[in-house]
């Protein structure tokens, strides 16, 4: 009897026992929806994974991994991931500085932040579509930069429908996600550390590499790791820009499923598995650094 | 000191503002090409497909939010006034969609449902039940987040208290106490729901659902100037979306507008 609630009188009776049984009934909707919807189609992947198609154990499906095409299509997903993490984190990280230190007006401010809430949430399908649009083959950028000025953007080794292309279009949706969570992270920097800093004879630059960023560190990192397990993830787009061509770890599941390339469920389960590992070791670095960065923000 | 932009602000707004505009810019100009003008909205207003993926699209994230908020809120509410001890169970489950990519999701589901006992692949009922169940999951971290700081920012515990002196029963406090006072929070989920919705591609793909993520990809892959049209709509929607949260958020701690990967 923690909770005073519980020992309420009602209809002038206490009734502490049947309380307790309609609480656990107010959790029931959630625990049958887990249930159903993660942890049923979880348990058929982990099970799954370790069965061969006439449901013996086996371990095949996870030795099959070791092909190279499948090899190659983790590295592709890690590579695009912590390429565009970087780069979109670095240049949110630049947009968020300007945006609370660069005394732009209210307004501009304003449209900013809104902008990125959109931004990072216009993924997928017609965020591919755009940038087909921009810089595809007939693109209307790739036909004015061949038109004023006789350059061929397919001339070279450019390619929208590449890693490059993808990376150039996941950049879209990681900056502003970076924007959305730095920003109040900045805004989160006492002033007061920046005015003991000065007191004390510390430069801006001082200021910045022995006090605001060790007290970003874990905020910085925590939400690159962020933009890794949201890029990793990632298929619609991918799969729009590219007609499934690129060889990556999600959309090598999709085929397995659609059974039009090397229909094998088996692989399918062991891919799936091996994604979810990569993304839990992503949230939990991701939950270390949050539990790290409230010691100083917030 | 004078409160003039720096410079190195401006610079950095403005390379932003190129690498963020041109894409919507170049998206419109493709779309006025079609002859005579605005022939590529005509023919897609015109379209069947669109108006019916729309709707469908619009008719599955309604359920969608009533379903998140029917499971979110009691909740929620329960493990903050009854049951702090499961706090983690809960908040652990409602971190689990971050671990499990739609694409995967949608594969266990439909292994998962595809056959016997559990068959619901095979009637469309059947699938928009479980593309409704993966727009939940998909949708869950944020949805509980933000029902959870909102109950964070008024006190439940008086208010229920205060409810249940009065006689109400839990149904009746949740319904007419503590959701008026959610209002910002749910309302900021509820539209966070559908911008997820409303551009999904892969699950609603999977399950061969007409919505509208699917007609935008097929769409894209056989017409010139309508898919353009089409996705600055589908941007429009999302702006739309986002705009009521920043509308009812403002000044709010518990304005959330961060969604996951597509």
């Amino acid at each position: 009897m923690t909770v005073p609630a519980q020992a309420l009188v009602q209809g002038g009776k206490v009734r502490p026992a049947p309380r307790r049984f309609l609480g656990l009934l107010g959790l029931a909707p959630f625990g049958l929806f887990a249930l159903l919807f993660l942890l049923v189609p979880l348990s058929f992947l982990v099970i799954g994974s370790f069965q061969s198609e006439t449901g013996a154990a086996t371990l095949k499906n996870y030795s099959d991994l070791s092909q190279q095409f499948i090899i190659d299509a983790y590295s592709n997903s890690i590579e695009i991931s912590v390429v565009t993490a970087i780069a979109g984190g670095l240049a949110g990280f630049l947009l968020a500085y300007a945006l609370v230190f660069g005394r732009l007006s209210r307004w501009l401010g304003a449209a900013i932040v809104t902008f990125c809430g959109v931004a990072s949430n216009f993924a997928g399908v017609p965020l591919a579509l755009a940038f087909i649009f921009t810089i595809g083959h007939n693109g209307v950028v790739t036909n004015w930069l061949a038109q004023l000025f006789g350059f061929d953007l397919y001339g070279g080794s450019f390619s929208l429908y590449t890693k490059v292309g993808l990376e150039i279009v996941y950049f879209y949706f990681q900056l502003p996600l970076m924007l959305l969570i730095m920003a109040p992270a900045l805004e989160g920097l006492k002033p007061d550390w920046r005015e003991a800093a000065e007191n004390l004879g510390a430069s801006p630059s001082q200021y910045w590499r022995t006090v605001a960023l060790p007290v970003l560190a874990p905020t910085i990192l925590g939400t690159m790791i962020l933009l890794f397990a949201n890029s990793f993830g990632a298929q619609a787009t991918a799969y729009q820009l590219t007609a499934g061509q690129i060889n990556l770890v999600t959309l090598v599941i999709s085929a397995q499923m659609r059974g039009n390339v090397l229909h094998n469920v088996g692989l399918g389960y062991a891919l799936s598995m091996g994604m979810v590992a990569i993304m839990a070791v992503a949230l939990l670095l991701y939950l270390l650094l949050q539990r790290r960065s409230e010691r100083w923000l917030k | 000191m004078k409160k003039r932009p720096s410079a190195g602000a401006i610079l950095i707004v403005t390379l932003a503002a190129i690498y963020f505009l041109v894409p919507l810019f170049a998206t419109l100009l493709f779309s006025l090409k079609a002859r005579p003008a605005f022939q590529a909205y005509v023919n897609v207003l015109k379209d069947p497909g669109f108006t019916g993926s729309l709707l469908y699209s619009l008719v599955i994230a309604i359920l969608t939010i009533a379903a998140s908020m029917a499971i979110v809120v009691p909740t929620a509410y329960w493990v903050r006034l009854r049951y702090p001890r499961l706090r983690p169970v809960v908040e652990f489950i409602t971190l689990l969609p971050f671990v499990i990519p739609p694409v995967v999701l949608v594969f266990g589901l439909i292994r998962a449902y595809s056959s016997p006992p559990l068959l619901l692949t095979s009637t469309s009922v059947g699938s928009d039940a479980l593309l409704i169940g993966a727009y939940v999951v998909l949708a869950l971290p944020y949805t509980y987040r933000a029902a959870d700081v909102g109950m964070r920012a008024i006190d439940i515990a008086t208010l229920t208290e205060a409810a249940q002196s009065m006689g109400a029963g839990s149904v009746r406090i949740i319904w007419q106490v503590i959701l008026p006072n959610l209002r910002t929070a749910l309302i900021s989920g509820a539209f966070l729901t559908l911008a997820i919705v409303m551009g999904e591609y892969t699950i609603a793909s999977f399950l061969v659902r007409p919505a509208f993520g699917p007609y935008l990809s097929l769409l894209g892959q056989n017409r010139a100037y309508e898919p353009a049209a089409v996705t600055l709509i589908s941007f429009a929607i999302t702006w739309l979306a986002m705009g009521v949260i920043g509308l009812v958020g403002r000044g709010s701690r518990t304005r959330i507008q961060i969604t996951g990967t597509r």
